[in-house]
């Protein structure tokens, strides 16, 4: 048997299936390895066994692994656990002809075993240190609680996984469906980020964040993709341009999504001209981080179905962006 | 032709926490430092090949989705922008080669865009 059963890293390895890493699935890696701290030996481990006592002859025992289609058992004593007898010990008696011996000739009495309030990682360790297949499991004053195989923890993240993973198909479910369990004439979920001046540190945050709402709230990945860059553009227009940053909003109804801008100043004297694909008015600092290619607000055009500027110099500018959500509305969530 | 294989054969430093890059096949690419024209021009899982190296391109790379950013020119990224593409799954990508060079050696191992 391999000693490199670590779950974590297996998950780490095999679980990232696909082109790139969303959150989620950033999430998911880490899940596993939390989970090994988490759950307790207890939790996952079988309880119900069969055991041997130390006189049983080893054809008895053999009969029981047999019919139970199990590779061994620990061996008890007035309810202490002596030792530990695998098919391996069997086969090493058969050798020498010695079934009708007892139990306590053959089984291996140096243990290993695990506590049934260890977490689970413990036992994964010791799984693969020892490279044995099932081990015993004790409680605080060492009595044999039940036995524990690498199956029954890969069962037991599973299960978890499971649980976690029910709770987020409810919680997506729920948000999904925002539009339908609301009932009112017009029902319209409003999201606002305030935006700092020359905050590029931060700058994109924003948009990543209503990409996300979106996604969450079902609309179709291509809708959310297309708010994603008209808001990141609107965003860092409010980074770059404006004297002390701006709101920024997100109006989400079932079949329309409107975005704004409002800053209070400096205001833009011609708008026809910063319309014009690659009309800039940004120093060269905030150009040479690739800023200021005058494509902003042509690419908002592009994004969206309707784009509106309102500014007075001096006093600030509106910037409102509307997307139509087509066909049905948010509430149905395009599979694939 | 996987990741895996661009970054062996254009000899590329991986700046993010390694992955299986194997699992990862780009479509295509775009080339450009002016952030609101990769915001155009770049689509999902294309390779973005840029000098920039500031904390900004994450941000694009994850809107875009884009399959890995290659810096050129051996430009660094600091540490921030390094981790904030761990957090957000953006794959960095470095080589002292020039943009003109890695678009050249990408499209003849069939990097090319599919209109």
């Amino acid at each position: 048997m391999s000693p490199t059963t670590r779950v974590p890293t297996k998950q780490e390895v095999y679980g990232r299936q696909g082109r790139s890493i969303t959150d989620q699935d950033a999430n998911a890696i880490n899940r596993v390895e939390e989970l090994s701290y988490d759950l307790k030996v207890r939790e996952v481990m079988t309880v119900k066994m069969h055991t041997a006592t130390p006189e049983m002859p080893l054809s008895e025992v053999l009969e029981i692994l047999r019919v139970n289609r199990i590779s061994g058992m620990p061996v008890l004593k007035d309810d202490q656990l002596v030792g530990i007898l695998s098919l391996e010990d069997i086969v090493h008696a058969m050798q020498n002809n010695e079934l009708s011996s007892p139990v306590s000739q053959y089984m291996t009495r140096k243990l290993i075993t695990v506590a049934s309030y260890d977490p689970i990682v413990g036992a994964m360790q010791k799984f693969s240190d020892s490279r044995l297949g099932r081990l015993p499991v004790v409680d605080e004053n060492h009595k044999l609680v039940g036995m524990i195989t690498k199956g029954d923890i890969t069962r037991g993240i599973l299960i978890a996984l499971q649980k976690d993973y029910k709770e987020e198909e409810v919680r997506r479910y729920r948000a999904s469906h925002l539009f339908e369990d609301i009932v009112s004439d017009r029902t319209t979920l409003v999201l606002r980020y305030n935006i700092k001046a020359h905050d590029f540190t931060h700058g994109g945050n924003a948009s990543s964040n209503i990409k996300r709402a979106l996604l969450r709230l079902g609309a179709d990945p291509q809708i959310a993709r297309r708010c994603g860059i008209a808001i990141y553009e609107a965003e860092i227009n409010l980074i770059i341009h404006t004297t002390h940053g701006g709101i920024l909003k997100l109006e989400v109804e079932s079949h329309r999504i409107t975005m704004s801008t409002t800053d209070d100043g400096p205001g833009i004297a011609d708008i026809e001209q910063v319309l014009q694909p690659g009309y800039t008015t940004a120093t060269e600092e905030v150009r040479e981080m690739g800023f200021g290619a005058g494509m902003g607000l042509v690419n908002i055009k592009r994004c969206v179905d309707k784009m509106e500027i309102e500014s007075t110099v001096g006093k600030g500018t509106k910037l409102t962006m509307r997307i139509y959500v087509p066909t049905e509305n948010l509430n149905v969530r395009k599979e694939g | 032709m996987n990741l895996q294989e661009i970054i062996d054969r254009l000899n590329l430093t991986v700046l993010t926490d390694p992955r299986d890059f194997t699992l990862i096949q780009p479509d295509g690419g775009y080339s450009s430092d002016l952030l609101s024209c990769v915001m155009a021009g770049a689509k999902s899982n294309y390779l973005w090949v840029t000098l920039q190296a500031h904390l900004n391109i994450v941000a694009v790379a994850a809107l875009l989705e884009v399959a890995a950013i290659i810096i050129t020119e051996n430009a660094q990224p600091d540490s921030a922008t390094i981790s904030k593409a761990n957090e957000q799954g953006v794959i960095l990508l470095s080589t002292a080669a020039q943009t003109y060079e890695v678009d050249g050696k990408l499209w003849e191992m069939g990097i090319q865009i599919h209109k």
